[in-house]
């Protein structure tokens, strides 16, 4: 089992910009929740009796080892880490990631649904498309029996239950689970684990999209906030702006 | 070649697809604009198609009778290939954005997700899309070939039908067997108008009280005003509302000309499918909400007095 791991801004945080960019050198940055997730559910399905390993995989700059060790101190049992200090868009990311299931004879890819840096729901998609395998995608219920997974998960308009045979790639959403902390103990164990680290150019791989500029783009709001002790007259006059000012209602 | 793969529902265009018509037609980039219609009953969706388009490609039967990624991304993948696309539009939606990065792999095409524009200009394809939870927005630039583009919903106007009537070819296509097995299935079907296709939004979180009070407030509001109605993630996951309505990082994103927020605190998950809005609403009893800072109006008080207020005024 696969689980991909990926180091984002800190929701909480908010984001800066310099010279046109997103600057993240003095910010916290924590593991995509997405892929913690992920993470957590590959640890479930071993301790449910799964005979696998649970291997995490980052490609990304130094900093990313400290993404993998919380994800060796939740549990996973080793981790690679492909060093790079290159932005690579999800699809040329998806040709590294489905190179090391092949060489890790990985069968099962958890990947976060939605990268909170990003906003792209790419990376499992085109991982599957590369390895040639079936993907779910936002699952919110998983268990595996006999090489065949089944589950549930959101599409357009409702709630599906799945089942496919392994392997798969499956992405993750809010409230797959809940993940757990590292605990004291296991942080210490962590520190003896694998983490294996990768250069990027054995994989020969190029960015496909170049980012040109990155702003924050705030709107102005008008912020015309009422008191809405007397509701009646609060609720007419929001009415009256609606209509005479935003001209949004008839 | 420019190729859309058309969104539609009960025989008829979805909204998106026009939209992509006019980001087709903006693009600045040569070739015929051709429509792909993949699924079952689809010759009221075909006709509509023959108005906007220079081409209209159809594939009805009963394969596509449901939507499956692997199905969608070997079909267009096809007929990019087949007619030679250089660019590939689909829509974003759930569906649109998971299958389009299969689409990308096989086209060998570099993909860009959720735009809000797109240009064609000295031998690149450039856009824009928002990113870290819709805070930035992002330009974007590719020097590929062969582009593959999700068109965020609401980003463009829809193109109006023309007087033209574009010829329809079928389709031959080699299509792989499916591996994802469908066993059980819940559509939350709706008789309002859908989030993503709504001028105004209505949408309630905890501070509605309950899932009566929702019913009362928040579908109360809806109907007067013939809106869409959404929900936070805390309530979805409470049971109060179907996970159709959820609006947010983990749900839909809309953009409609008025996001009406009815206790609703604004959580960075729930403003980042909602915060484009044109004009936005906030109803809370807490003046320290996050709502508030983007809110254009908005009332501190009881959601309770102040909302059947607003029901009782518009019905006047």
């Amino acid at each position: 089992m696969m689980t991909l791991i990926r180091q984002v801004l800190d929701a909480e945080q908010s984001v800066r910009t310099r010279d046109g960019a997103v600057d993240l050198a003095n910010s916290k940055l924590v593991m995509d929740t997405m892929d913690e997730y992920g993470l957590e559910e590959a640890l479930r399905l071993r301790e449910g009796g799964i005979d696998a390993e649970v291997i995490a995989v980052g490609v990304g700059p130094a900093r990313l080892r400290e993404a993998l060790r919380t994800a060796l101190a939740m549990g996973a049992d080793r981790a690679v880490h492909v060093e790079t200090e290159i932005a690579l868009d999800p699809i040329a990311l998806s040709k590294v990631v489905a190179e090391i299931a092949r060489q890790e004879q990985a069968e099962l890819i958890l990947c976060g649904g939605q990268q909170a840096d990003w906003d792209s729901q790419a990376l499992g998609a085109a991982t599957a498309e590369r390895l040639n395998w079936p993907q779910v995608t936002w699952t919110s219920a998983l268990s595996l029996q006999d090489s065949t997974l089944t589950g549930k998960h959101d599409v357009d308009e409702g709630r599906e239950e799945f089942s496919v045979a392994l392997p798969a790639v499956i992405t993750t959403q809010q409230g797959l689970n809940d993940p757990r902390y590292p605990t004291l103990p296991n942080i210490l164990k962590a520190k003896k684990k694998e983490l294996r680290s990768e250069t990027l150019e054995q994989f020969q791989v190029q960015p496909m999209v170049k980012i040109t500029g990155e702003e924050i783009q705030v709107k102005e709001r008008l912020r015309k906030i009422l008191d809405g002790k007397d509701a009646a007259a609060a609720a007419t006059e929001l009415l009256h702006l609606l209509r005479d000012e935003a001209r949004v209602i008839a | 070649m420019i190729l859309i793969a058309a969104e539609h529902a009960n025989g008829k265009l979805s909204r998106s697809t026009y939209e992509i018509v006019t980001c087709a037609r903006e693009l600045g980039r040569e070739g015929p604009i051709a429509i792909l219609i993949l699924g079952k009953d689809v010759v009221g969706a075909a006709a509509e198609a023959a108005l906007v388009a220079d081409q209209v490609l159809v594939a009805d039967r009963a394969q596509f009778a449901q939507y499956d990624a692997e199905l969608w991304s070997a079909a267009v993948a096809q007929i990019a290939s087949e007619g030679e696309a250089h660019t590939v539009l689909i829509g974003g939606s759930r569906s649109g954005r998971e299958y389009s990065p299969r689409v990308a792999v096989r086209l060998d095409a570099a993909l860009l997700e959720d735009v809000t524009s797109l240009r064609f200009a000295k031998d690149a394809v450039s856009a824009q899309h928002y990113t870290y939870l819709a805070r930035v927005t992002e330009k974007i630039e590719t020097p590929a070939k062969t582009i593959v583009a999700t068109v965020k919903p609401g980003s463009f106007a829809a193109a109006a039908p023309g007087s033209n009537h574009a010829e329809q070819f079928d389709v031959d296509l080699n299509l792989p067997e499916r591996r994802v097995k469908v066993i059980g299935r819940s559509l939350e079907k709706t008789a309002r108008i859908s989030l993503s296709e709504a001028d105004i939004v209505v949408a309630g979180g905890r501070g509605v009280g309950s899932a009566d009070g929702f019913t009362k407030l928040v579908e109360g509001l809806a109907d007067q005003l013939g809106a869409a109605v959404g929900a936070t993630r805390a309530i979805v996951d409470a049971g109060w509302r179907p996970y159709s309505e959820q609006v947010g990082q983990t749900g839909k994103t809309v953009q409609p000309k008025a996001y009406i927020a009815i206790g609703i605190s604004g959580a960075v998950q729930h403003l980042s499918g909602m915060s484009k809005s044109k004009i936005i609403v906030a109803i809370n009893k807490d003046g320290d909400a996050p709502i508030f800072k983007v809110a254009d109006y908005g009332i501190v008080g009881d959601v309770q007095q102040i909302v059947p207020a607003l029901i009782d005024g518009l019905r006047k």
